[in-house]
């Protein structure tokens, strides 16, 4: 089975052409990381009580990757590879060696050149940082020394036996997200009044303690040392007996175990978060409707937002006083009928015209609608009844009698946001598996064939546009009444970009995906101008977005939590063999009942 | 009255005339077959009926009514269903979801049935996967049990002629194209699908239209055959007439060397 039963290699029968491929690849990622400014603004986030920074963080782990990279063996069927021995660890040094190299020459370079001008991060700050402010003698040591280290260790994590590997990607995983998670741990801690848990864990100026730290990643590696992978094991097992009618009742009750976390956690959480989990619900709902759109009829739609201001525009007109044109200063739910209406409008309205388009045209087209939608907004020829880039102030909160949902309190409007979700998540759900649903899929997978089949393809992408219109609509109508004010200017193209990213990182037609998508994208990198839990990546975000949706594209392209559909769709070589080993009597019976 | 009639039609793409003059009439519970060689025309005067490209000039007349004009989904609506030559199924929807989806046209619930669920809608829904596993089963047991919620890629390529025959069926027409129905199959695998071909008539009542290479299947199934060559139809007739007439056979195998005069 593991094709490694050749003696391991020589220590210096090396391949140096790759390393040193890798190598370079490995500094000159430090030193972008370095110059695009990461360590020196994300420094003032503190991990590890005086130990590490999120900055420091962002340049120690590129070794260790590279190191892992540059070491792993290529696995070929019937090819045996040499066994992995101190030879490779050797490679890996030598990679993170070359990285350290790269942080050197940078150092050297900042400390006799001045290019400020193009480069504004090539300062004495990013300087003081690499060299610990101990010159640049020790700064070079430390960096070449640590990217052997990581390096080797990088390369060492092949060798170790599973079980190590688990322990390691625990304890610091489970560090790491610990230390990021603070304010939210923090916040959680106070609200179940379980203070001395955080005061315990981190330090009082932020960061986990040392001390603590050290507790944590041990308790954090021994549970794979207790539990043995029996959790697993007892995972598959449930899975694999289920019968379908099972399956949907447990997936039932672990959406209502989901509903009642949400339901119930915002009443443990400070303001600071519950206007997070707010900001995350209005993007999920949106995503849930682009979702729709994009995942189930496959249209891609790069003007969303459009949908969006709309709602957001509705509302603001109908139930701000200072409406400049036409205030009847009606309820929110009556607004919200008025929304409705306007969204199906601009739905058919924008989709009349560029749903016979196909594939990139649509997506140029209704990325040029998007941004029409939004100059309207702000022209001036509209300005006597939009208020043009003054846009709609004072909009009132939600009035539902016993309570009042106004942006001030943002559990009510994450409440407010989770309702209108519920409707999101059921309405994709029921629609998915209707007739319409299925018109939607067969004309994502050919369209000129449905056509021929006889689904009225104009009809179903007409629909399929104007269910997206509706729920994105609604988080706009949301957004008006919880921010109080609409301009033009939150209504960028930036937010369908967002989405979009949102619903291909969470897995393209897959609920739960799009939710993960959310939470991880929106809760905690931000979204175009909410900040997320990590509020230092504000700078950061689109190119951690784009690294982000590179990477997925390059090594998960069905998303982080994707249907079976598109998993089988993306691998169906995989599928195949699987299919082919697993039904292979009753093929062989099959064939034999042919030739009689 | 016959229930598709071809007037003078005419399909030019560029200078190139793809069909002219055709003119032919099918009955009902005819299986006509259309031959010829490789670019005659057959495959283009296929997608003319369904609606995919729109002829030159004459006149396209199913059931009384001109399919001129109509978009191809109107075409199915009215009766009309086809095959591919090239397999075009839905690869990622399952075998069943791939017949299911082809009733399109003959069942109406749209989103608020869905969203409801209403009585209405579940009883469709119902009727749509009876009829679906019903016409599954017409093939044997090759797309039903655990076939059915296989994706289509997964399937062999028989089966998937298969499956595209199934789908077409599903559309309930009265009239069924099919585009080289038994290309790629074995000769136990063909001889079958020509005994479901006559079934399909008998027992479903279509009348059907088939363009096929195979000559042993042309003389199994049909009643009359059409024969094009660069567009113009050459001959038709019984099989026998139009197998021994000179001019489709230089069309298929070349003049014979005449001597030198």
């Amino acid at each position: 089975m593991m094709s490694t039963s050749l003696a391991p290699r020589k220590l210096f029968d090396q391949n140096w052409k790759r390393i040193i491929f890798w190598g370079s690849i490995c500094a000159l990622s430090q030193v972008f990381i370095c110059l695009v400014g990461l360590p020196a603004e994300l420094d003032r986030r503190i991990l590890i009580k005086s130990t590490l920074s999120l900055g420091y963080l962002f340049i120690i782990w590129v070794p260790l990757v590279f190191g892992y990279v540059v070491s792993k063996m290529v696995e070929l069927e019937g090819i045996e590879n040499p066994k992995p021995g101190p030879a490779d660890l050797l490679s890996g040094a030598v990679t993170g060696l070359l990285g350290g190299l790269g942080l050197v020459i940078l150092m050297l370079g900042i400390d006799n050149f001045d290019l400020r001008d193009p480069l504004l991060n090539w300062n004495p700050r990013l300087f003081r940082l690499l060299t610990f402010e101990n010159g640049i003698g020790f700064g070079s040591m430390v960096w070449l020394l640590s990217g052997v280290g990581l390096g080797t260790l990088g390369a060492a994590l092949h060798q170790m036996t599973s079980r190590i590997r688990k322990m390691i990607a625990y304890a610091t995983f489970g560090l790491f997200i610990l230390a990021v998670l603070e304010d939210v741990i923090d916040d959680l801690s106070e609200g179940l009044r379980l203070e001395w848990l955080s005061d315990m864990i981190y330090d009082k100026k932020g960061g986990v303690t040392v001390t603590s730290a050290i507790v944590i990643a041990v308790v954090l590696a021994l549970i794979p040392m207790v539990t043995r992978g029996k959790i697993k094991e007892k995972v598959t097992q449930y899975r694999s007996n289920e019968e379908p009618g099972d399956q949907q009742r447990n997936s039932i009750i672990l959406f209502a175990l989901v509903a009642v976390v949400f339901l119930v956690l915002p009443w443990f959480l400070g303001g600071i978060v519950n206007e997070l989990l707010a900001n995350v619900g209005l993007f999920l709902l949106l995503a849930l409707g682009l979702n729709i759109v994009v995942g189930l009829a496959g249209l891609l739609d790069l003007g969303y937002v459009a949908f969006f201001a709309v709602g957001g525009y509705t509302t603001a007109v109908f139930t701000s006083p200072n409406s400049p044109w036409f205030s009847p200063e009606t309820h929110f739910g009556i607004s919200l009928l008025a929304v409705v209406v306007m969204a199906t409008l601009a739905g058919l309205l924008i989709g009349a015209p560029v749903i016979r388009m196909r594939g990139d045209y649509l997506a140029i087209v209704t990325l040029g609608f998007g941004e029409i939608i939004r100059l309207l907004f702000l022209s001036d020829w509209l300005k006597p009844y939009l208020g043009g880039s003054q846009g709609i102030t004072n909009i009132p909160g939600i009035d539902l009698g016993p309570w009042e949902v106004r942006g001030a309190d943002p559990r009510s409007v994450f409440y407010m946001v989770l309702a209108f979700c519920v409707l999101a998540i059921y309405v994709s759900w029921r629609l998915q598996g209707s007739r319409l649903g299925r018109a939607w899929m067969a004309i994502r997978e050919d369209e000129s064939v449905a056509e021929v089949m006889g689904i009225n393809t104009v009809n179903s992408k007409l629909m399929a546009f104007v269910v997206g219109a509706v729920l994105a609509s609604f988080s706009g109508a949301v957004l008006a009444a919880k921010v109080g004010s609409v301009f033009p200017k939150s209504f960028e193209i930036l937010v369908s970009i967002i989405i979009l990213v949102v619903v291909i990182v969470g897995g393209m037609g897959s609920i739960t995906g799009v939710m993960v998508g959310s939470l991880v994208l929106i809760g905690i990198l931000g979204g175009p101008r909410q900040p997320g839990l990590l509020q230092e990546f504000q700078n950061y975000k689109l190119l951690i977005y784009g690294a982000l949706l590179v990477f997925m594209m390059l090594k998960r392209p069905e998303g982080l939590v994707p249907t079976a559909r598109r998993t089988r769709e993306l691998h169906q070589e995989e599928y195949l063999q699987d299919a082919w080993l697993g039904d292979d009597d009753s093929d062989q019976q099959e064939e034999a009942g042919e030739r009689v | 009255m016959s229930l598709l009639e071809i007037k003078n039609l005419q399909i030019t793409f560029g200078g190139l005339d793809a069909l002219s003059n055709l003119d032919f009439a099918i009955e009902e519970g005819e299986i006509v077959s259309v031959i010829g060689p490789n670019g005659a025309g057959k495959t283009t005067f296929f997608n003319a009926i369904s609606g995919m490209i729109s002829p030159t000039s004459g006149e396209i007349i199913f059931d009384g009514e001109s399919v001129l004009g109509l978009d191809p989904n109107q075409i199915t609506e009215m009766g009309i269903a086809r095959t591919f030559q090239n397999v075009r199924l839905f690869p990622n929807m399952t075998v069943l979801e791939n017949v299911m989806v082809s009733q399109h046209c003959r069942t109406s619930q749209l989103v608020v049935g869905a969203l409801f669920q209403t009585k209405a809608f579940k009883k469709e829904e119902r009727e749509i996967r009876e009829r679906a596993e019903e016409i599954l089963s017409f093939f044997g047991t090759r797309l039903v049990g655990y076939r059915l919620d296989q994706p289509a890629f997964a399937l062999s390529y028989a089966n998937r002629r298969r499956l595209e025959i199934a789908r077409a069926m599903a559309t309930q027409p009265r009239l069924l194209l099919l585009d080289e129905p038994v290309a790629g199959m074995n000769p136990i695998e063909t001889a079958e699908l020509t005994t479901l071909i006559g079934r399909l008539r008998d027992e479903w009542g279509f009348t059907i239209v088939i363009i096929e290479h195979d000559m042993k299947v042309v003389r199994d199934v049909s009643d009359r055959v059409v024969v094009l060559d660069h567009g113009v139809p050459i001959a038709q007739g019984s099989y026998d007439a139009v197998s021994t007439n000179p001019d489709v056979i230089e069309a298929y195998l070349g003049r014979p060397v005449e001597a030198k005069s």
